[in-house]
């Protein structure tokens, strides 16, 4: 039982090794030459507008509720994905009305316009 | 060891701490999350019986707690943005309109 | 190979045919800009009307369907009628409401037709699951209805203070479930039956029993789990608190009745102790409080706590007398509550601005006929014959004395007589006193006097002539003895 882990632990002590050989050897040997572009949090990004600690937009969470309905329907492909060779053509037609009737939902989300960002 | 009592155990104290939460906590949103949790501490605990049971029942079971758990918090969070809309605030004590 | 179980369409046919009539709105109503309510209306009725026909054949079958997860049987043929009637007269009166209102929602006949769908699951649910499922499916749409008047914050409120109660009922009822599960290995009621007839009734068994009587409790509204109702009543669109307030509870005591006695009878002498003292409780806060309220719909909110004690007066007698009392009640309680809460969204106008007691003065001289029909259900709420809620206590208390439960019979009785008086507070109102100012009388639209008068002939009708009814309900009893 245990013996069959023993890859797995040489694989975690072979990637944390070389993870902190990376960054000690580049801090050791590396030049450091700090300027203030160079201490942004995205270096090459946006700047940052404030804080991270803003409140976020109720537009976060009405778009965020849909994709959480949307994203856990799917939770019903998988043990269907599973046996789907053993259903054969019932199982197909079955999971496709319960995409239809998914889809319905998602295009009178659409046309709401509950997708519209503005 | 785990047994079946350790997960029972711990799935009577989250049911316990969300129930508590749903009681006592002031922010709509925080309610929500303890209702998710005493949710999420039932399916634990039919996970737990599934496999000392060896059936899948409770397996089938907690897929669709959780299909139904998801739709239940998002009408919840869509009702207090609704309400949050309506009067820029999301505290329990907020919804004072009727008396209990 | 797996074994595909045998697809027995029958059984889910008419809340299929709701599903599809509710899609079918749905889809109409991106294409149609003006009359989209009448339109969804009549595609609803139509749903209605077919799941009627569809729902026939149940009342001559006795049958168990996809791996026994839904019962096809004379029970859910006579509660999918109640349920199907509640809808529909809902759909009727609710396009005036919404018209008044402004709220162009059509969205609002397909969560009432899904709502209704998921109460027929629940009625003919044969597993804990399949009862859990339509649980939910109607009470997450009952929240999203709630709140839906869009300019109140009351309406949201009675939405959120819903949507937490609820969640926290379904939450224990699971935990429930789970407790069962674990005690017997399977949580189809003929498994669970089964299980506890071989008489392993275990601790875990009976703290999941518990757990299961609390949600049930919180859904039909049974002190001290009723914190919600008058609330709820109060805050949501009137025509929606009327299908609440019988669709709901129909639902929940449906399958409340199948779960406990046709899974759990090796525990009927728990339960039963647990239930009287509820129902005592119930009968009297319910009505006590009902008699302090200004507010009608509260009122009612009480009120309609109190028929849930009286109904669980049926189900601790048990037995088939017991229940085809509770399926009889719960009948006659759909008309008569629909029809009251249906002149209360009348009388209510544009806003929801007269729902007070004293909006009431004088509906006797400026509508006669409203106000006659509003005696009458205030009659069958009180239960004075010749009404249908006489005949419903009736048959509840007879069968409560015939398994000697006196003094249960004595206080629902006098519980009655206390509630005779906030009833007929209204009727004074109506006939004995005049307003200040009287306002213009109300106009009717078809579809809601259309409403009103089935109500009214069915309160009247099944008061005058139970017999064939409290037939129809001892013949549907039969499956789960």
């Amino acid at each position: 039982m245990a013996e069959s882990y023993f890859p797995i632990m040489v694989i975690l002590l072979l990637s944390a090794f070389i993870g902190v050989a990376i960054v000690a050897l580049s801090t050791l040997l590396g030049r450091n030459r700090p300027s203030e572009v160079k201490l942004m949090p995205y270096e090459c990004g946006m700047d940052p507008i404030g804080d991270a600690r803003r409140r976020f937009s109720v537009r976060f969470f009405l778009t965020g509720m849909l994709f959480i309905i949307f994203d856990i329907e799917i939770i019903f492909l998988y043990p269907w994905a599973i046996i789907y060779d053993k259903l054969m053509f019932f199982g197909f037609v079955e999971m496709l009305i319960f995409v239809a009737i998914l889809a319905v939902g998602l295009a009178h989300v659409w046309k709401k316009g509950a997708l519209e960002w503005e | 060891m785990l047994t079946l009592d350790h997960y029972l155990v711990l799935s009577a104290i989250l049911f316990f701490l969300g129930a508590v939460g749903v009681m006592v906590r002031a922010q709509i949103i925080v309610v929500l999350m303890c209702l998710e949790l005493m949710l999420n501490a039932v399916n634990l605990a039919f996970v737990a019986f599934a496999r000392h049971l060896g059936s899948v029942e409770g397996q089938v079971i907690v897929l669709f707690v959780m299909v139904v758990a998801a739709a239940e918090v998002a009408v919840g969070l869509a009702i207090a943005v609704a309400i949050f809309r309506q009067k820029g605030a999301v505290g329990i004590d907020d919804l004072r309109v009727m008396k209990w | 190979m797996i074994s595909l179980p045998e697809l027995t369409f029958v059984g889910i046919l008419p809340a299929l045919l709701l599903c599809a009539a509710g899609v079918v709105i749905l889809v109409v109503g991106w294409f149609l800009r003006r009359g989209v309510l009448v339109v969804s209306c009549a595609v609803g009725i139509v749903g209605i009307a077919a799941a009627l026909i569809a729902n026939n054949p149940l009342r001559f079958a006795n049958d168990s369907a996809f791996s026994n997860m839904l019962a096809v049987d004379a029970y859910s043929w006579f509660l999918n009628i109640v349920i199907l009637i509640a809808a529909g007269l809902t759909i009727l009166m609710s396009v005036r409401y919404l018209e008044d209102e402004g709220i162009a929602m059509y969205e609002y006949f397909v969560l009432v037709l899904f709502a209704a769908a998921g109460m027929m699951f629940m009625v003919g649910g044969d597993h804990i699951l399949m009862i859990y499922i339509g649980l939910e499916t109607l009470s997450i749409s009952i929240y999203i209805l709630a709140g839906g008047l869009p300019e109140s914050v009351k309406s949201k409120e009675a939405a959120m203070k819903y949507l937490i109660l609820g969640g926290f009922a379904s939450g224990m009822f699971l935990y429930g479930a789970a407790l069962l599960f674990g005690a017997a290995g399977t949580l189809s009621l003929t498994g669970l039956a089964k299980h506890f007839q071989a008489g392993q009734v275990g601790l875990l068994a009976k703290a999941g029993m518990g757990l299961i009587l609390v949600g049930f409790c919180f859904k039909v509204s049974a002190v001290p789990f009723h914190m919600w109702t008058p609330d709820v009543y109060d805050g949501a669109p009137t025509p929606l608190t009327a299908f609440m307030s019988v669709g709901v509870k129909a639902a929940a005591f449906a399958a409340f009745v199948r779960v406990f006695f046709e899974a759990l009878t090796q525990f009927q002498v728990d339960w039963t102790q647990i239930l009287w003292a509820l129902a005592v409780l119930t009968m009297i806060l319910g009505n006590v409080a009902a008699v302090v309220q200004e507010n009608i719909k509260r009122m009612l909110a009480y009120s309609s706590i109190a028929h849930a004690g009286y109904i669980l007066i049926g189900m601790i007698a048990g037995g088939k007398a017991g229940i085809s009392g509770v399926l009889y009640y719960l009948l006659a309680y759909t008309f008569t509550n629909l029809g009251a809460f249906g002149i209360v969204a009348l009388v209510g106008r544009k806003g929801e601005a007269r729902i007070m007691l004293k909006d009431y003065r004088g509906l006797g001289n400026s509508n006669p006929l409203l106000a006659v029909a509003m005696s009458i259900f205030m009659f069958s709420l009180a239960g004075i014959p010749p009404t249908a809620g006489f005949i419903g206590k009736f048959t509840i208390f007879s069968a409560a004395l015939a398994q000697g439960y006196i003094w249960l019979v004595i206080i629902a009785v006098l519980t009655s007589i206390v509630s005779v008086f906030y009833y007929f507070r209204v009727i004074m109102k109506m006939y004995m006193e005049t307003p200040e100012t009287q306002p213009a009388a109300l106009q009717l639209s078809p579809a809601t006097a259309a409403a009103l008068i089935i109500s009214t002939a069915g309160v009247l009708y099944i008061g005058i002539f139970p017999t064939t009814y409290l037939g129809l309900a001892l013949e549907s009893v039969k499956p789960l003895f």
